[in-house]
Formats: structure tokens, C-alpha cells, sequence
């Protein structure tokens, strides 16, 4: 077994890639760098499609199987290994990261044609690569953290890639300094992680809170500071301001790491630690409140966006919102089908809003687009499939995915009808959205200028990824269909020893039946009539978003400015995005650059410690001066000073000489 | 016969001596510095003496003669200085000899 026993090739191979190319890639051609960056993750994939061979022979209790390659620090009862693992969970994610990211590189040999620093691009790209897989292959917290802080980097580096225009540096920064506000909880938590259980090694730490009793106050601390982690890194609020701004960045960038993986690290986070979250119920809830909330906020910011990549920004935001209401009600394995459904539908949706601004010429902006459904067919089927998808229409993935959220959320064993309800009305408002982009898009009349806009369907390179994300989005969800309509839960079920594992034991008889299976029963549960009825309604609300965005944008092309008109107030207040961005700023931002700037700043790095270091110096400068003047070079100065020092011992010698006579 | 008192001749040393001090700092030409300085050298040899003289001692004698050698030597020595800057400078001031200065 190879592989199994070699894993850090999974992750040497990508950092190889990006080692070459950011060295020697300067002064190569394009065609020797693309075949150093996608070669580098195509013989990646290949690795995790052998893993996945070599896992499927794996007994179960060899799961998960860890390998320790070296020690990495000591210090006292700290000990960090360099430690990878596999099981179900990572081999999802791996499986996720590989493939999309595979597909994104081919896409980005296409799409990064035309721009200088494409060696500088790949080389980061490869190195994103791999500290995501670093961190769904770690098997502690502290090499968890290493590829969580990596591929922020590496999420800093392609936002601002384009460093010369200030919007895209700003956006960058932005990006890093928001989840960082995240990364200290996550930090804390980590070492109140070690400080309860005396290990930060993840299979210590579930066998130790599933065997000893752990106080519930422990656990919820440590569980909310995990997840003020995911809050940053997942665009959640109220941290989520970095994501939309992130599209400042190249769209392939977007479609990667601001879609499809780095901000769903937050989920497999979550996923990951779920013997600690189980156990804490409070947390949980702040979970799917944050997760809920989420969701239904950003989707409402999504509805009036008229930038193509805000509106999928704002869907992301929204969508991480439903993946950690799935955590939250207890059902993991849905956070992390939506994970790998929405990895490919909005990948899908980045690449071919990519595809699109690559036809007009860089246009972005949505009402200068329109009628291209004809001039880009193959980017308009797939991002309707996406679309289709996302908005869960019955069939394609983001259905089965969606489903099983708003189902664990209203009949699970966590049901809440509030959290059930913002979920339902977020993916009406979903659906609305995305029909919107869509005939706003490609139907109705050109508003681009025909006379200059050579609207030119995109290289192979670019859609061929597309497509094979089209199949995925339709595709993807069905191995996870629930029995209710014939399926198998193959997805469910395969997940399961990951969440079940560790799980806390049930101790009310009433809960023990609802948490007998707690993965695969929702079919054999009591509340299956009620779960019947909400299932009809995520596509009644999808339904109902499409029609009213076919009325408002293709039946009644002017009802939206009436509509605008009429509701004012309210509808500039969702325009600019709630104000938010000006309330942090207003409140935390400026008042922060003021006390770093007079405080910090002027009083006392320039007042107090620069003061200090030139006092010092033009103290001694001042002596200096004056001791120069002994030596002036003048005869009569010199025996002065002789005569002076004569003269000072004398009466010294006079006052010790009278001093001893007393 | 009466005996000079030996304060007198410590007290002639000593006026001498600080005689010298003050020519030796406020005269310009370099050839009186240079007398001002024997003046010292000699007021010196005047207390040694004396002192000789008061404890019956030949060791103070012995110290007068090394001064006047040394003095003699500096004298010669300290002339051909003279000569070289007057030579070089064309001056005698001691205003001018700054070289020691960097």
C-alpha cells in the first residue's frame, strides 16, 4: 500500500510544484510553467484516487488511520507531531479539494493567458494546493492550524494579486486582518484544548472526552472559540465583510479558494470536532443561530448586488451559512454534503461568471451585460445547471444537499421552526437571486456596447472544466439521496463511523430513539410525516423565487425600478449592503487607526521610545561637544588644563592630608 | 651668625615657581614659555635643596643634578623644535603651533 503509508505525498507534490514555479518559473514559457503547476495536481488527484483504492480496503478499526511522520516540537507535556490521518471525512475533502482545484488549474491556464506574474499566479495557486490539504489531512490541532493560517496566506496573496490597483491590496489586507479577529479565538481555543485534555492530538482528545466527564462549560467554551475560528475563515457573521470584497481577486482565485474550499474549512472544522460540539449544546445552538442568520442575511444583500461576483459572494456567504446550520442541528454529514455540492455548483457558477466578464471584455457589472445566451451557449447551459442546482430545483445536487439541511433543521433531533424558517425563506430568496443573474445575463437585450464588446465564447481550456462541473452539479448529489424518494444515503452512510464514533450516549429513552442512528435514521424516525410535508417546501419556495424573478426581470423588465421606488428607504438600506461596512468602520475601524495613530503612534513609539533612543544619543552627542573643547589644539588651553588639574589635586591632597591630621 | 629660616627659601621657591605657571600661560613667543618652563625647573632644584639642606640628606642633591641634565637635554632638544617651527611657520607665536589638533 503505497500511498496509505506515504501520505505527505499527497501534500509534497503540490509544494513542489509551487517551489519550481515560484524559483525558476520567471523565465520559463507559459506551457512549462502550466505543466509544472496542473502536472503537480494531476499526479495529486491520481495519488487521491490510489488512497481511495487503498482505504476501501481498510478494516474499520484501523480507522482513522494515522500516520506520524516526525516529531515537530516538545516542550514539557506539549508534543507536536508532524501527523497526517484518513478517514471518511478527510477522504471526502480530499477527494473535494484534489478535483475542484484540479479543474481550476486547467481552467486557470485559459483564463490567466493574458496576465503578467502567471508564474507568480501558479506558484500560488500550488502552494493554496497545499496547505488545504494540510489542513483536512492533519491529524492535530497544531498542524490543523498550519494549513488554516496557510491557506489565509495564500487567500491574502491571490486577493491581491493584482497589487498594483489599491482595491485589490486593500481587499487583501482586509481579508487577512478580518480572520484574524477569527484566528485568535481559534488560537485560544486550541490552547484551552491542550490545557483540558493534555493533548492537542485529535484521536486524545474524542477518546478523552468520550470516556471522561468533562464539564458542559468547558466544553461550550471551547467549542464557541473553535468556531469564532470558523466565523472568520467562513465568512460568517459578523465577520463575513472580507469575502465580497475578496472578488477583488482573479476569478479562478474566487471559484478555489472563496467558494469552492478555504472558507468551507470553517465546516470541516466544526465537522472535525464534533465529540467536543455534541457535547456542548450551547454551542451548538450559537451554531446553527450564526449559521441561520447567516444564510438568510447575506442572501437578502445578494438580492440587489449588481456586480456578477458580489452576487455569488453574497451566495457563498449564505451558503456557508446553511452548511454550519447543518452542523449546528447535529447533522454533520448534511453540512458536509452541502460542502461538496456547493464546492461544484459554485465553483461552477465562479468559473462561468468568469467565462462571462472574460466575453465582455471585463465587464462585470450586470446591467451592462444581457442577451448573451445565444453568443456563449456552452457558459450559459452550465451556469443554468448551476443555478438550477443552487437554487434546488428537484434533481440536481444542491437539492438533495439543501434538503437535508432545512429537513434536520425543522425535524431533527435539534429541530428549531425559527432556524427551519430563516433557512426556507434564504432559499427563496436564493432562488430569486440567481434567476435574477441569469436573465439579467443572458436574456433580455444587449446593454453592453455592441459596437466595441466582441462577445467570444471562451478556449477550450475554460470549458471543458465547465462541463465537467455541470455533470458534477447535477450528478453530485445523487448518491445521497434519502430514502423518502428512493435513494440510498450511500453518501450518509459512508460518513457516518466519523460522527458516530464519539458521539455523547444518549440518555433520555425519547432521545436514544430519535439519536439511535443518528445519521442514516431520519427514515425510521417518528417525525417522517412531518419531515414529509418540509420537504415540499424548499421546492415550493425554489419555485417561487424563479417565477418571481421571471415576472420582475423578463415579463415586467421596468417593476423593479416602480418596485425600488416604492420601498425607498428600505431598498437603499439593502443596496448598500445594511451599511455594515461603514458601521465597522465608523466603529471599530477608525476609532483603532485614531488610538494607533495618536497613541501608539505619535506618543508613544515616537514620543516615549523615539525620545528615549534620541535623548540618549543627543545626550551623549552634547558631551561630547563639550569634552571636544579640551582638545583644541591650542598650547596654552592644554597647560590651563594641566594647571587646572595641578591645582584640583593639590587641594585635594590638602583636604586628605588635613582630614588625617584632625 | 643668624640662620636664614628655611620658609624663606620654600617661599621663594614657590613664588618662582608660580612665576613661571603664569609666564608659561600667558606668554605667546614659544622661546619665553620655554624660558618660563627652566624658571619651574629651577624653582624645583631651589626646594629640593633646601629640603636637602633642612634634613641632612644628600638624596635631594642627588635629584637637582638629574634636573639639570634632564633640563640641559630638553634645552637642546626643545631648541632645534624652535628653530624647526620658526623655520617652517615663520612665526613664534604659540597661537599659530596648533598642530596637535586633529
Amino acid at each position: 500500500m503505497p500511498i496509505l503509508h506515504h501520505l505527505w505525498i499527497i501534500l509534497a507534490l503540490p509544494l513542489a510544484g509551487s517551489a519550481v514555479n515560484g524559483l525558476f518559473g520567471k523565465r520559463w514559457s507559459q506551457p512549462a510553467v502550466n505543466s509544472v503547476a496542473v502536472g503537480s495536481v494531476t499526479l495529486g488527484l491520481l495519488s487521491v484516487f490510489e488512497l481511495v483504492r487503498e482505504f476501501s480496503q481498510l478494516s474499520p478499526d484501523q480507522l482513522p488511520f494515522v500516520g506520524n511522520y516526525f516529531t515537530w516540537m516538545v516542550a514539557g507535556p506539549f508534543r507536536v507531531d508532524f501527523a497526517l490521518q484518513v478517514d471518511q471525512l478527510t477522504l471526502v475533502m480530499l477527494l473535494v479539494v484534489s478535483f475542484v482545484g484540479w479543474l481550476i488549474h486547467i481552467y486557470s491556464t485559459g483564463y490567466m493567458a493574458h496576465e503578467g506574474g502567471y508564474y507568480r499566479f501558479f506558484s500560488y495557486l500550488n502552494l493554496f494546493m497545499f496547505f488545504m490539504l494540510t489542513l483536512v489531512m492533519a491529524a492535530n490541532l497544531i498542524v490543523m492550524f498550519v494549513g488554516w493560517e496557510g491557506v489565509g496566506l495564500c487567500s491574502y496573496l491571490l486577493i491581491g494579486f493584482w497589487f498594483l490597483k489599491k482595491s485589490a491590496a486593500d481587499a487583501g489586507k482586509k481579508a487577512f486582518i478580518t480572520t484574524r479577529i477569527g484566528d485568535y479565538g481559534f488560537t485560544v481555543g486550541v490552547l484551552l484544548t491542550f490545557a483540558t485534555f493534555g493533548s492537542i492530538d485529535f484521536g486524545t482528545i474524542f477518546k478523552s472526552v468520550a470516556s471522561n466527564p468533562i464539564s458542559e462549560t468547558t466544553l461550550t467554551a471551547i467549542s464557541i472559540l473553535l468556531f469564532t475560528g470558523a466565523v472568520g475563515k467562513s465568512a460568517q457573521l459578523p465577520l463575513y465583510v472580507w469575502l465580497p470584497d475578496a472578488m477583488e481577486g482573479p476569478t479562478p482565485v474566487s471559484a478555489l479558494i472563496h467558494a469552492a474550499t478555504m472558507v468551507t474549512a470553517g465546516v470541516y472544522m466544526v465537522a472535525r470536532m464534533n465529540p467536543l460540539f455534541s457535547r456542548a449544546p450551547m454551542a451548538m445552538l450559537v451554531v446553527a443561530i450564526v449559521g441561520a442568520i447567516t444564510a438568510f442575511y447575506s442572501a437578502t444583500i445578494g438580492l440587489l448586488q449588481t456586480d456578477i461576483k458580489r452576487v455569488l459572494a453574497y451566495s457563498t456567504v449564505s451558503q456557508l451559512g446553511y452548511m454550519f446550520l447543518a452542523c449546528g442541528v447535529g447533522s454533520y454529514s448534511a453540512g458536509i454534503f452541502h460542502l461538496m455540492t456547493h464546492a461544484f455548483f459554485k465553483a461552477l457558477l465562479f468559473l462561468a461568471a468568469g467565462s462571462v466578464i472574460h466575453a465582455v471584455g471585463g465587464e462585470q457589472d450586470m446591467m451592462k451585460m444581457g442577451g448573451l445566451r445565444q453568443k456563449i451557449p456552452i457558459t450559459y447551459w452550465t451556469m443554468l445547471i448551476a443555478t438550477l442546482a443552487i437554487a434546488g430545483i428537484p434533481g440536481f445536487a444542491g437539492f438533495f444537499s439543501k434538503d437535508e439541511i432545512l429537513e434536520a433543521a425543522g425535524a431533527g433531533p435539534r429541530a428549531n421552526f425559527l432556524l427551519w424558517l430563516l433557512g426556507i425563506v434564504g432559499a427563496g430568496l436564493t432562488s430569486f437571486y440567481m434567476f435574477r443573474l441569469i436573465f439579467l445575463t443572458f436574456f433580455g437585450t444587449p446593454r453592453y456596447d455592441e459596437q466595441h464588446v466582441h462577445v467570444h465564447e471562451s478556449p477550450r481550456n475554460m470549458t471543458i472544466p465547465l462541463t465537467i462541473l455541470a455533470f458534477c452539479s447535477i450528478f453530485g448529489g445523487w448518491f445521497a439521496a434519502p430514502h423518502l424518494v428512493g435513494g440510498t444515503e450511500y453518501f450518509q452512510r459512508f460518513l457516518a463511523p466519523v460522527f458516530s464514533m464519539y458521539a455523547p450516549q444518549p440518555t433520555t429513552p425519547q432521545a436514544a430513539s430519535l439519536a439511535g442512528n443518528p445519521e442514516s435514521g431520519m427514515a425510521h424516525n417518528p417525525a417522517l410525516e412531518l419531515a414529509h410535508a418540509i420537504l415540499s417546501w424548499p421546492v415550493g419556495v425554489a419555485i417561487a423565487g424563479f417565477l418571481l424573478a421571471w415576472w420582475l426581470y423578463i415579463r415586467n423588465p421596468d417593476a423593479p425600478k416602480r418596485l425600488a421606488a416604492s420601498v425607498r428607504g428600505l431598498y437603499s438600506l439593502v443596496f448598500h449592503k445594511y451599511y455594515v461596512d461603514e458601521i465597522y468602520s465608523a466603529l471599530i475601524v477608525r476609532p483603532l487607526l485614531w488610538i494607533s495613530t495618536n497613541v501608539f503612534w505619535h506618543a508613544i513609539d515616537e514620543g516615549l521610545i523615539d525620545g528615549v533612543v534620541n535623548g540618549s544619543a543627543r545626550a551623549a552627542r552634547a558631551a561630547g561637544g563639550r569634552a571636544r573643547e579640551l582638545q583644541s589644539g591650542n598650547t596654552r588651553s592644554y597647560a590651563s588644563w594641566v594647571l587646572v588639574g595641578v591645582l584640583g589635586f593639590t587641594v585635594l591632597l590638602l583636604a586628605l592630608y588635613l582630614r588625617g591630621a584632625q | 651668625m643668624s640662620v636664614v629660616p628655611i620658609s624663606y627659601y620654600l617661599v621663594l621657591s614657590g613664588v618662582l615657581f608660580g612665576l613661571g605657571v603664569i609666564a608659561f600661560v600667558y606668554k605667546r613667543n614659544v622661546i619665553t614659555i620655554f624660558m618660563s618652563i627652566e624658571l619651574m625647573l629651577n624653582a624645583v632644584n631651589l626646594a629640593f635643596v633646601t629640603f636637602a639642606r633642612a634634613h641632612n640628606q644628600v638624596d635631594g642633591l642627588v635629584f637637582v643634578f638629574f634636573v639639570i641634565v634632564v633640563a640641559a637635554a630638553e634645552a637642546a632638544v626643545g631648541l632645534a623644535v624652535v628653530i624647526m617651527l620658526s623655520q617652517n611657520r615663520q612665526s613664534l607665536s604659540i597661537e599659530r603651533i596648533n598642530h596637535l589638533k586633529l
